[in-house]
Order: C-alpha cells, then sequence, then structure tokens
C-alpha cells in the first residue's frame, strides 16, 4: 500500500504522514485528495510539503501559521526543524534534527 | 472500587459496535444513567475513596506504607517543609473533591503545614477526617499501625453511610490533558475527544482543558470561541500571561519528543493541543483549584502569576497538569498521549487516548482507547466522540481503567504561586 499523508485544510501547504515514507509516491488523503512525490525518506508523524515554499513564507497547518521557512523548501520535501522555524520559541532552531534533543545547553 | 459496578449503566462492553451516528443511540449515552456516590455539598463522585495527604516529604513513606495494600485508598502529598498557599489550596481542593469521602492527614510534626487545618476543612465539607503527626504517635511502626486503623474505618464508615444516587453526563466534569505529543495528536487523539467535549457540553456537562501555554501563537482563535465579552477578556489576559511567561523563562510547551515525533514549532503543537477543545464555546477561564461556575467549556489557566519567588516552570510534567484538572473537580480524567505514557491518577481515574495505532498496539496493556482508526479511515470524528463516551460511561459506572488496573496513582504538588481570591473578570494580569 502506498503510503499516505493527512491533509487538514485545503489551503496548508504541507501534510503529516500517516505511515513512514521512502522517497517516492505518497497518497495525500483528508482535505484534498491527491498524490505527491516525497523527494526524500519522511517518517510518520513528520510534515510533507504540498507545494514549494519560499523562504520567509508562512507554512500552513489546520488553515494556520505554524512558523516560517527559514530556507526554500521544494514540494514533496521534508519540512522539520532544518527548514521550519516556530515565530515564538527562540530555541527551536538549536534542536538536533533528528533526535529534537537540545544542543544550547552546556553539561560542564 | 467495583460497588458501582451492578448499576444499569450500560451499552457496557458493546457500547464500541452500537453506538453511531444515530440521534437515538446518541440520546441513549447522554441520558445514560449509573449509579454516583452523594457528597453533602450536592456533588457526585464516581468513586467512594479514602484519600490519605502527607503534609511534608519526611512523612512520606508513612503515609505511602499506611495506603499499601489498601482498596479504595489512595495517597497525594506536598514535598515542603515551608508552606505554599496554592499548594494548601490545591490540596484542600483535591481533599474534597467528590470522589473523596473521607480524609487522614499525616504530618511529621515541625513543618509549616497543618494536617489540623486541612482536617478541620475537610469536616466542614461534611466529610469524616482525621489527622496525627508522626512524632508523636512515637515513629515508623506505631504510625503506619495507626493510620491503616484509621483509613478501615473511614472506608467501612463512608461505605456505609454514602448515600447512593443515578448520574448522567450531565453530573460529570471531565478534564483532559495531553503529553507525549506527536503527529498523530493533533489529528486524531485530541480531535477524538474535541469530538466527546462537544457531547458532554450539549449534555450539560462540564469540560475541562488546558492550557494557556499550549495556545501559544492561537491568541485570536482562542478569543473568537470566548462564550461572552467577559469571557473574551479572560481568555485575552490568560493568553498574554503565558507568552510573557513563556519568554521570560525561556521555555515553550514542546519537548525533544515532540519534535523527534515530527512537530517542528510550539505553534503546531498548540493547534494539535487546541483541537481536544472541540467546537463548544469557551465559557471562561478557571485558575488551579478553582471549580467551574457552571455547565460548559472551561479551560484551565496553571501558568503562575508573577510572584518575585518566579516559582519554576507552570507544567513541569504531565502529571501536574492531571493534578490541576482534578483539582478543578474532574471526576474523570482523559490523557491523549501519541507517543505513549504509563503514568495514571490517584482520585479521579485517568483514560488514555492515543491517536497513534502503532502506540496503542505496542502499548496495549496502558492504552485505553486507540484513536487511530480515525486516520486509518475505520472511524468518523464523531463516532469516535461517541464511543468515547460510551467508554466515559462505562469508567464512571466502576469499570476500572487501564491505569487504574495497573495500579499507577502518580502525583505531582509543587511550589507555585497563583493570585487568589479571583479578581475581576478581564483584571486578571
Amino acid at each position: 500500500m502506498k503510503p499516505r499523508a493527512f491533509q487538514i485544510q485545503p489551503q496548508d501547504n504541507v501534510a503529516t504522514l500517516i505511515d513512514d515514507a521512502p522517497a517516492g509516491s505518497v497518497e495525500i488523503i483528508g482535505a484534498a485528495g491527491s498524490e505527491i512525490v516525497a523527494t526524500e525518506k519522511i517518517a510518520r508523524g513528520h510534515k510533507i510539503a504540498l507545494t514549494d515554499i519560499a523562504a520567509g513564507e508562512a507554512v500552513l497547518k489546520f488553515g494556520v501559521r505554524i512558523g516560517h521557512a527559514t530556507q526554500p523548501i521544494k514540494r514533496g520535501a521534508w519540512v522539520h526543524l532544518h527548514n521550519l522555524a516556530s515565530d515564538l520559541d527562540e530555541r527551536s532552531g538549536t534542536l538536533d534534527l533528528n533526535s529534537g534533543a537540545p544542543t544550547d545547553t552546556a553539561y560542564v | 472500587m467495583s460497588e458501582n459496578l451492578s448499576s444499569r449503566s450500560s451499552r457496557g462492553n458493546e457500547a464500541h459496535s452500537e453506538i453511531g451516528n444515530s440521534p437515538s443511540l446518541l440520546t441513549s449515552v447522554a441520558t445514560n444513567s449509573w449509579t454516583g456516590f452523594l457528597r453533602p455539598d450536592g456533588r457526585k463522585g464516581v468513586r467512594n475513596l479514602v484519600l490519605v495527604i502527607y503534609t511534608v516529604e519526611c512523612a512520606r513513606h508513612v503515609a505511602h506504607a499506611v495506603a499499601a495494600g489498601e482498596e479504595n485508598v489512595h495517597v497525594i502529598g506536598f514535598p515542603g517543609c515551608y508552606d505554599n498557599a496554592y499548594a494548601i489550596r490545591l490540596m484542600l481542593a483535591l481533599a474534597r473533591h467528590p470522589n473523596v469521602g473521607a480524609v487522614l492527614s499525616v504530618g511529621l510534626g515541625c513543618e509549616y503545614t497543618q494536617p489540623e487545618k486541612i482536617t478541620d476543612t475537610v469536616r466542614a465539607s461534611g466529610r469524616p477526617a482525621e489527622w496525627f503527626f508522626i512524632q508523636q504517635l512515637g515513629g515508623t511502626r506505631s504510625s503506619v499501625t495507626k493510620g491503616k486503623e484509621i483509613v478501615s474505618r473511614l472506608r467501612e464508615q463512608i461505605r456505609r453511610e454514602t448515600p447512593r444516587v443515578p448520574m448522567t453526563m450531565a453530573d460529570l466534569t471531565v478534564g483532559c490533558e495531553c503529553g507525549g505529543s506527536d503527529g498523530t495528536s493533533g489529528l486524531a487523539g485530541n480531535p477524538a475527544v474535541g469530538a466527546f467535549f462537544d457531547f458532554l457540553v450539549d449534555a450539560g456537562g462540564r469540560a475541562i482543558f488546558e492550557e494557556t501555554v499550549e495556545m501559544i501563537g492561537l491568541r485570536s482563535h482562542l478569543i473568537s470561541r470566548a462564550a461572552s465579552s467577559g469571557a473574551a477578556e479572560q481568555l485575552a489576559a490568560a493568553y498574554d500571561k503565558a507568552e510573557r511567561y513563556c519568554h521570560s523563562v525561556r521555555q515553550w510547551s514542546v519537548s525533544p519528543g515532540n519534535f523527534a515525533g515530527g512537530l517542528t514549532t510550539v505553534e503546531e503543537k498548540s493547534l494539535g493541543a487546541f483541537a481536544k477543545s472541540g467546537t463548544r464555546p469557551i465559557q471562561g477561564v478557571i485558575r488551579v483549584a478553582e471549580q467551574p461556575r457552571g455547565s460548559g467549556l472551561w479551560i484551565l489557566d496553571s501558568v503562575p502569576d508573577e510572584h518575585f519567588m518566579q516559582f519554576g516552570y507552570t507544567n513541569p510534567n504531565d502529571t501536574e497538569g492531571i493534578m490541576d484538572l482534578i483539582s478543578a473537580g474532574s471526576q474523570i480524567v482523559l490523557f491523549v498521549t501519541g507517543r505513549g505514557s504509563v503514568i495514571g491518577s490517584p482520585i479521579a481515574p485517568l483514560i488514555k487516548i492515543t491517536g497513534n495505532s502503532a502506540t496503542f498496539r505496542a502499548m496495549l496493556e496502558d492504552m485505553d482507547f486507540d484513536a487511530g482508526r480515525v486516520l486509518a479511515g475505520e472511524l468518523a470524528l464523531a463516532q469516535a466522540g461517541h464511543e468515547l463516551a460510551g467508554l466515559v460511561t462505562r469508567v464512571a459506572a466502576g469499570e476500572p481503567s487501564k491505569p487504574e488496573q495497573l495500579g499507577h496513582r502518580e502525583y505531582f504538588i509543587m511550589y507555585k504561586h497563583q493570585n487568589t481570591p479571583a479578581l475581576e473578570d478581564g483584571c486578571r494580569a
């Protein structure tokens, strides 16, 4: 079965993976039924870009701004800590991409 | 625990297959009745418990030894030697909770928090209550023996004397906390609770969700849900306080596990968390130990008010938030966890819900409800809400939730400051 991603609102420019997805075709369910090609491996629970998103542009989920792109994001790419930052939480840019662990606290 | 099981709760174990979208079935859950315990203040409980409260860390071992192996005896306590108005209000709210019938307070004998004063307040609520200082009883063993004698007597008294009354959804206050959130929590777990909350509110019950630090980024959404202009002012003030707080401590309500699970920003997590509020108007803001001022949907603010001590984090772990919801009178608490959690709670049964079917399967012994079926297309969201109503009804009627079966009764009471008495609406900041 093709991996699926859930798009909450029609205006969202990201969808959430319900299954682990290798690079390749992903079925979009929810607000709009369609298909997209994941350009890289994306884990369940993580987000895929549904459109090209320019640096500084709003990332929309639930129809609401959840932060801004910190670099250009291509349609089909994984959207996470490396290319999306909170508008409020200044620590969100310091977290390890894979584990989410903070890197700004010294253990000395 | 099972003494109110024999009631006519119940679409019972078949609830999940029977409850669909049909209005008649919906009505049958809403009007479903079970037997509860009437307290002197008129509130109704779904459990009939003796609560043991220790008033300083030094008394913790004795309090737990008193409760060990005793059915329907739960423990809470406060570790600090110096007293704290917030912690005392919280403990008094828990001691007079609808699920609590009687209280034993255990002190060491030199702490600031006074077990005798707790006892006086509990007795004033019409509940039997006792207390002692360990130092006056001669040590650990004699205190444990005395404590066990007291709790068995109290338990027997409330078993015999507490009036049994019919209860429906309209008598319920249900709280919801989420923790260990992942990408499914906002898509399925919390929306399923939102669907149930809509149902509970329509049935005349009280739904409480927290908390304002988990609504960061949603100021205008939050305010647009206010039931009145007074509620809108309360929501704006509570939101602004939460955002100031997060800036000042440089900590937002999001954790490494959330990021690893696919959430990227606090705003994204907020939207997922807010989904548990459902769609009904928000009646207002209550603070820790305050009771909702009527039926409907309420938001709980547990963020510290400004104080020179700057007591720690608003919500240092999930258990702290669950205690806050119980202090507001929740007879049952729903806990949504995408990544999975093994905690439970004293006083009010905890029902664990996950939007992640893989987590549900992996942690089956701990998880009560699989909302991940919504994402798999097996279940409409409204149906998930109705199924959850059936589960809440069964637990209210006495069926132990998974954390209850496993004996989980984690609690956490911390030093904190919140202003009291309540200020006028809109003047809270």
